[in-house]
């Protein structure tokens, strides 16, 4: 090769090393919202959030005492079985409800990740697989697991029984506690659990009694479900553009979005498909999907929502079960639940809402970083078990960093009085 | 003459037969069944039409002559074709409502895009089926 032809192969590699660095880190304008567009953001924006959905099956759900009650429960150690778990261990108000844990810490060490609380109200499921079908059914299972709360429901109702402030309480809202001083009929622990001394204390208890200990302790759920429904999430910044854009107001739009945000919401709505599922003002469609997640190191892959669909129905605080307030049984969710292949592996679609403080992602906390989340999604692998929906994206890195940018966005305090985001005086 | 006449069955075509309103906004639809036992329609009980709500439909079900049926039994099942998922939740027929009208409970969709819902009817020992088609 001669000098001249060297000098000329040597320009032509800079120019093309321009070019890359241009086309990868150069400026990009994002393009103008068409009115599809504008009708797909207005549906993402909280504003569209529709108004708290009632709760049939509970008729303590706007009861601004049975709130109270429950903020109470739901800060008290002594619910549990070594007087230092509360559900707030775990569903730590800081951290919007969950623990920055991969998987929870009660007891013992939890097989699941924590999911936060905030706006569980709008959802007719609840837990990674949706095993219940309400916040105050959910709200029970915790205090008898035995790696979480650890307790039994005797424990539980004779604690409130017992307790003098608790008791008025929970008869100023609901009935007068029965007694459970007969210890004949009312074992020291008895609860329909795996252990199988304090089965086998329930099984000897007559039904008209197990039902007097069922209608108290699922009356604590739904004091706590009263509490759990004020935690609701905030405006936004992304909130605050889709206002600004929807007024026609371009100027102030681009004062609260930056342009990489903005490419990434574009994405979002668009080539990385992720509003299929993360749709509507909670970006969730509260459905279960198999992304392809991997198992947690040394875990056998989750069946997930295959084995929530058996669960729910089968729970006794479901909501056509006998302590639904519902008279008229009217639960559409669960009387038309579908089962089948398709959720073998699938999971609850998170909100994405509560992102920034929810850290590790993903049913088992398998997600170190959004960063990992989207990546995963980029590549889109075969699932463990079942299929996989999602398909691989193949984004480039730079666009990756615009849709964490863009849901960098969605971060906001909530909006619940701070009365209720410590534990009560 | 010619232009009286034109105008004459322009004047007409509102009112012309066979066609059932659909959902809002979009053209009143009815389907003619794969082997045209049947001829179906439906309206969506809430309206107008969006994901993640759960809600009822109603069928309207006639026969290839524009009688009604009402001995027939509807199921449904359906999905997106492009994303190779059915539906959220399992339908079923919950009501007859009479003069041809069924109940549908439990219709939600959780994705906007193309869904494909296919009705099976089996009404009089004839069982015929129809693919409806809507977009959200």
């Amino acid at each position: 090769m001669t000098p001249r032809r060297r000098k000329m192969f040597g320009l032509l590699i800079v120019a093309f090393v321009a070019l890359w660095v241009w086309w990868s880190y150069g400026p990009r304008t994002p393009a103008t919202w068409t009115s599809a567009d504008l009708s797909v953001l207005r549906s993402l924006s909280l504003d569209s959030l529709p108004a708290l959905p009632a709760d049939p099956s509970n008729a303590v759900a706007d009861d601004p005492r049975a709130a109270k009650f429950g903020h109470r429960l739901f800060f008290d150690t002594r619910l549990s079985a070594n007087g230092a778990v509360s559900c707030a261990t775990c569903h730590q108000p800081e951290r919007q409800f969950s623990d920055g844990l991969p998987k929870g810490r009660g007891i013992g060490l939890s097989g699941r990740n924590t999911p936060s609380i905030v706006s569980t109200a709008y959802s007719p499921w609840l837990y990674w697989d949706g095993r219940r079908d309400s916040q105050w059914a959910q709200a029970l299972a915790p205090l008898e697991d035995p790696v979480e709360h650890g307790g039994n429901r005797m424990q539980y109702v004779r604690f409130i029984a017992n307790d003098p402030d608790y008791r008025s309480e929970y008869e100023s809202i609901f009935s007068p506690i029965p007694d459970f001083s007969d210890a004949a009929r009312f074992p020291d622990a008895a609860a329909p659990i795996d252990d199988s001394q304090i089965n086998a204390a329930w099984q000897s208890m007559s039904a008209s009694d197990r039902r007097l200990v069922n209608s108290v302790y699922a009356n604590m759920g739904k004091a706590i479900a009263a509490y759990e429904r004020l935690i609701l999430p905030g405006h936004s910044h992304f909130d605050d553009y889709v206002g600004a854009v929807l007024r026609g107001d371009d100027e102030l739009s681009r004062t609260i979005l930056m342009d990489e945000e903005i490419l990434g919401l574009q994405l979002f709505i668009d080539e990385a498909r992720c509003i299929e599922c993360h749709n509507g003002p909670l970006f969730t469609n509260n459905e279960f999907h198999n992304t392809g997640i991997l198992s947690f190191p040394g875990d056998l892959p989750d069946r997930g929502r295959i084995d929530g669909v058996r669960k729910v129905l089968a729970d006794p605080f479901n909501c056509l079960g006998d302590f639904s307030d519902d008279r008229n049984r009217n639960c559409p969710e669960l009387s038309y639940v579908r089962t089948g292949i398709e959720l073998v592996g699938a999971t609850r679609t998170p909100s994405l809402r509560v992102l920034a403080d929810t850290a590790p992602y993903a049913r088992k906390g398998q997600q170190a970083t959004l960063a990992d989340v989207l990546d995963l999604y980029n590549r889109g692998p075969l699932a463990m078990i079942g299929h996989n929906e999602a398909e691989e994206l193949n984004l480039s890195r730079r666009e990756l960093n615009q849709l964490e940018a863009f849901l960098n966005t969605l971060d906001a305090p909530l909006a619940t009085a701070e009365e209720w985001l410590k534990a009560p005086k | 003459m010619r232009e009286i006449a034109l105008l004459f069955v322009a004047l007409l075509l509102p009112f012309a037969p066979g066609e059932v309103a659909g959902q809002d906004g979009e053209d009143p639809k009815v389907w003619d069944t794969g082997k045209g036992y049947f001829r179906v329609s439906y309206e969506s009980r809430l309206h107008p039409l969006a994901i993640n709500r759960i809600h009822a439909w109603v069928f309207h079900v006639e026969t290839a002559n524009g009688d009604t049926v009402n001995d027939a039994t509807i199921s449904v099942t359906g999905g997106m074709p492009n994303h190779n998922h059915g539906l959220p939740t399992s339908p079923r027929m919950t009501q007859s409502l009479g003069e041809g009208n069924y109940l549908l409970e439990g219709m939600r969709f959780h994705m906007a895009g193309l869904w494909e819902i296919t009705v099976i009817i089996e009404a009089g020992g004839q069982q015929d089926t129809v693919v409806i088609s809507l977009t959200l």
